[in-house]
């Protein structure tokens, strides 16, 4: 055995230690030593990535001296590997771009509290990718959310505290709702861990009557997580959580956060329910009526929006439908399109949620359209980065945006269902429209060149260019090397059988 | 004379600096610049420096907003109408809502297999537990063997929740320059002296005397016990932490803090969730890889048996105790204590 099956391991105990050991640090110490930490956890998930991608096999590592149905056990394939560096390399550019507004925001005394909850974060996150245990899954998702909350209070204004109110009355009723149905789940198999669990699954449903057990199960579990990561009439919560969190936590939240909820899903799906099974249920057709009414009703409430942070946020709303969407159109290349748009929205939303905050900091501190005029001229990097972030949003080619479309038409289209290619079409056509519509608007403010009394100013952000330069980077690579990152997606979800 | 040997003094140390510093330069600059202090156009162009985020304006804007919104005495009216609209609407979903979920999960329950029912495939974990427990883990408490032993990374993670949930409210509700309490700290103290605060009251102080040890002594029998009995490192650790709360109100928070300091706390958390996290990470290592971890099981029974199960159960009990503290403490004025 290699050495590198152990570095899953590492990933979750240090990070878990690291955040006890922020704790102890002076907020400036917790900082460095976090940025630095990230790196390390980068390098070794990249470790990981690069083994399961040679030898071609996913492997499962066992937790303790105890062997798989008894002890516990986590599993690492090139999906997990390639989910988890994604999120590494977010967060550590979050943390990094947001650097100067958590200096802002947050008291200086309690900086170093911020740290230890985004070191947790990173555990959990870890946890929830590697994990091959249901009710793992469920500890960590309370781990995370959490931590989730905390890095919203942070900032301790009054919008804050009312948002992660809400915030955390909806998470903990998902929440409730996951260990519902994982409980219905382990009732009917007596497993808690995946791969006996599918097995029993497989068996069982065979009987109409233990199959409607299972569906109402699913349903229970699918709705709990659906809340938590904002599918379409649960979106309420995210303007306000998004828009009013420091920078930072506003990015790792839309991108990270909802994305590993939705990752987990997708997991339950494939490694408990087995995808065959799944297929069966009707919960995918309302997933995909869900999921569409959230890209129309989510892009309509941006273009309502007075405020930019707003508007990023309802635009997060329509995001999260199309990643159902590719759940409901079901299939391989169905979930493909689905993953490869968790991980183009992640690169994208967190580079437009760390970039509104500059162009408002340049407009008199005003999030409002009106106010925001010219902005992208008096600070020219975050206009640059907020343009090339709205154009993958829109969809314009050698975007991921553009790859990601792609991906959800050629899944329809393989699907083969006259009426879902038309629907699926449609949807993708008027969300276009909807997208280019308020995002060429802004656009068109934030370049607006007519004289104004604000003068130019720049203000210090060193540390900011290079982590929005490498997000820009990895959206790049995504949509350039979209046929490259698919196939990886591909050979993921075949290891997950 | 003398100014001109301060001169060259002066120099010289800054010669010397300067040599000593040269070798420091890409990583001070490195530092600096994962501080956000770095600036490479510092010199070129203008800089601004006004805090991001600044209460005041904050404030002043908010003001801004609520009189355009009388001015515009349409849209509050269309507003209003709409709100109640809306919650009567909300009202009538809400318990649909909830009617249909009840509904449902009583629906699945009455589908479900008997609770007991003897279900050859669906129990095979759970046989393997009670009936080989006590043998593979050395503890006659199957529950501590399952949960500190068998699934010991989920309660790794599960003792680490709490300690989330300490740092959350740390972030709410300690004291600091946003938290604008502390202007009125001395109001709360003089007002809520007189009606809330029964330290130093005779009845209190008594009673106390006899029960915080009896109270300490069964926590530390409830917390070494939880290998052969009911008991372990929660549920020890919550009768230890309610001691320390009973011993503050009873005497008083000046008391407590002369022997438990925020930094004592602290100090406590970090060393028994690194203990944990370490030793659990020794365990998992040495499991997977097929190593032996050299730790003896014990006879089931004593009270050094079980393995880790002990010092994992101390660890967990004493992250609890500052927990339960913790937020006693910092929901009753602010801080943990010694501040």
């Amino acid at each position: 055995m290699d050495f590198i099956v152990n570095f899953p391991l590492f990933t979750i105990v240090l990070s878990l230690f690291s955040g006890v050991l922020c704790m102890m640090l002076s907020g400036k110490n917790a900082r460095r030593y976090t940025i630095v930490y990230e790196c390390i956890l980068i390098v070794l998930v990249s470790c990981v990535l690069w083994y399961t991608y040679t030898t071609g096999a996913a492997f499962t590592y066992v937790m303790g001296e105890f062997p798989a149905p008894w002890g516990n056990e986590i599993r690492a394939g090139v999906l997990e590997a390639s989910i988890a560096l994604l999120f590494l390399i977010v967060m550590l550019c979050s943390v990094l771009a947001g650097t100067h507004f958590l200096i802002d925001d947050i008291d200086e005394s309690k900086l170093n509290l911020y740290f230890t909850l985004i070191n947790l974060m990173t555990a959990a996150l870890m946890a929830m990718t590697w994990t091959n245990d249901i009710f793992t899954g469920y500890v960590f998702l309370e781990i995370l959310t959490l931590t989730s909350c905390g890095i919203l209070i942070v900032r301790e204004i009054g919008r804050t505290t009312l948002a992660a109110v809400r915030y955390m009355i909806l998470n903990l009723m998902g929440s409730g709702l996951f260990l519902l149905g994982t409980v219905l789940l382990y009732d009917i198999t007596g497993n808690l861990l995946m791969v006996p669990m599918q097995a029993r699954i497989a068996e069982l449903s065979q009987n109409p009557q233990n199959m409607m057990i299972i569906t109402m199960s699913v349903g229970i579990l699918t709705i709990g997580l659906s809340i938590k990561s904002g599918l379409f009439p649960f979106h309420y919560w995210m303007p306000d959580t998004y828009g009013w969190a420091t920078p930072a936590s506003g990015s790792i939240l839309s991108s990270l956060v909802s994305k590993c909820y939705i990752f987990l899903l997708i997991k339950i799906y494939y490694r408990v329910v087995g995808i065959e099974v799944f297929e069966k249920m009707p919960i995918r057709y309302i997933l995909l009526v869900l999921g569409m009414c959230g890209i129309v009703f989510g892009s309509v409430s941006a273009i309502r929006a007075g405020n930019i942070n707003r508007m990023v946020a309802f635009s997060s709303a329509a995001q999260i439908g199309y990643i159902y969407m590719g759940i409901g159109i079901g299939g391989t290349a169905g979930y493909t399109a689905a993953i490869f748009h968790i991980m183009a929205h992640a690169v994208t939303k967190s580079q437009l949620f760390l970039t509104t905050p500059r162009l408002s900091e340049v407009s008199d501190r005003s999030l409002k359209f009106k106010n925001l005029r010219g902005s992208g001229i008096r600070d020219k990097n975050a206009g640059f980065f907020f343009l090339i972030a709205s154009m993958s949003m829109i969809g314009i080619p050698i975007f991921a945006g553009f790859a990601s479309k792609l991906l959800f038409g050629m899944a329809a289209a393989e699907n083969g269902n006259s009426v879902l290619i038309a629907a699926v079409m449609l949807v993708l056509a008027a969300s276009s429209v909807l997208n280019a519509l308020y995002f060429i608007r802004t656009l068109l403010r934030i370049y607006d060149v007519s004289p104004s009394d604000l003068r130019v100013r720049h203000t210090r952000r060193p540390a900011y260019n290079a982590p929005m330069l490498i997000l820009t980077g990895a959206n790049l690579a995504l949509g350039l090397a979209s046929w490259f990152f698919a196939g990886l997606i591909g050979q993921g979800l075949s290891m997950f059988m | 004379m003398k100014k001109k040997v301060a001169e060259k003094v002066e120099k010289k140390s800054l010669k010397g600096q300067d040599n000593k510093k040269n070798g420091d330069v890409l990583k001070n600059r490195f530092l600096r610049w994962l501080d956000g202090e770095f600036d490479a156009a510092a010199d070129i162009m203008e800089t601004d420096e006004t805090p991001y985020s600044n209460r005041e304006e904050i404030k002043k804007s908010m003001a801004e907003i609520r009189q355009d919104l009388k001015k515009d005495d349409r849209t509050g009216r269309l507003e209003a109408a709409e709100k109640k609209h809306y919650y009567r609407i909300y009202n009538v979903v809400a318990v649909i809502s909830a009617i249909l979920l009840i509904g449902t999960l009583l629906f699945v329950i009455s589908f479900l297999p008997r609770f007991g029912r003897e279900n050859p495939e669906s129990t095979e974990v759970v046989r393997r537990y009670v009936e080989k427990g006590m043998e593979e883990t050395g503890a006659v408490n199957i529950v501590a063997g399952m949960i500190l032993d068998y699934r010991a990374f989920d309660t790794l993670g599960e003792s680490h929740v709490l300690f989330t949930a300490l740092i959350c409210v740390m972030i709410l509700l300690r004291l600091d320059t946003k938290n604008q309490r502390r202007q009125f700290e001395d109001y709360y103290r003089t007002t809520s002296m007189h009606f809330h605060d029964i330290s130093n009251e005779a009845i209190m102080r008594n009673v106390g005397m006899v029960l915080i040890p009896c109270i300490f002594l069964f926590g530390v029998y409830v917390l070494l016990n939880g290998q052969n009995g009911p008991g372990g490192g929660f549920s020890g650790g919550a009768v230890m932490g309610g001691g320390l709360i009973i011993f503050s109100s009873a005497f008083g928070f000046d008391t407590a803090d002369r022997f438990f300091t925020a930094k004592l706390s602290a100090w406590i958390t970090f060393a028994a969730l690194a203990f944990y996290s370490f030793a659990k990470g020794y365990v998992f290592f040495t499991g997977a890889n097929g190593l032996d971890n050299h730790i003896p099981k014990g006879t089931p029974g004593a009270i050094l048996s079980g393995g880790m199960i002990l010092p994992l159960d101390i660890a967990v009990g004493l992250v609890v105790a500052c927990t339960m503290y913790g937020f006693y403490s910092l929901f009753r004025r602010g801080n943990i204590g010694g501040a």
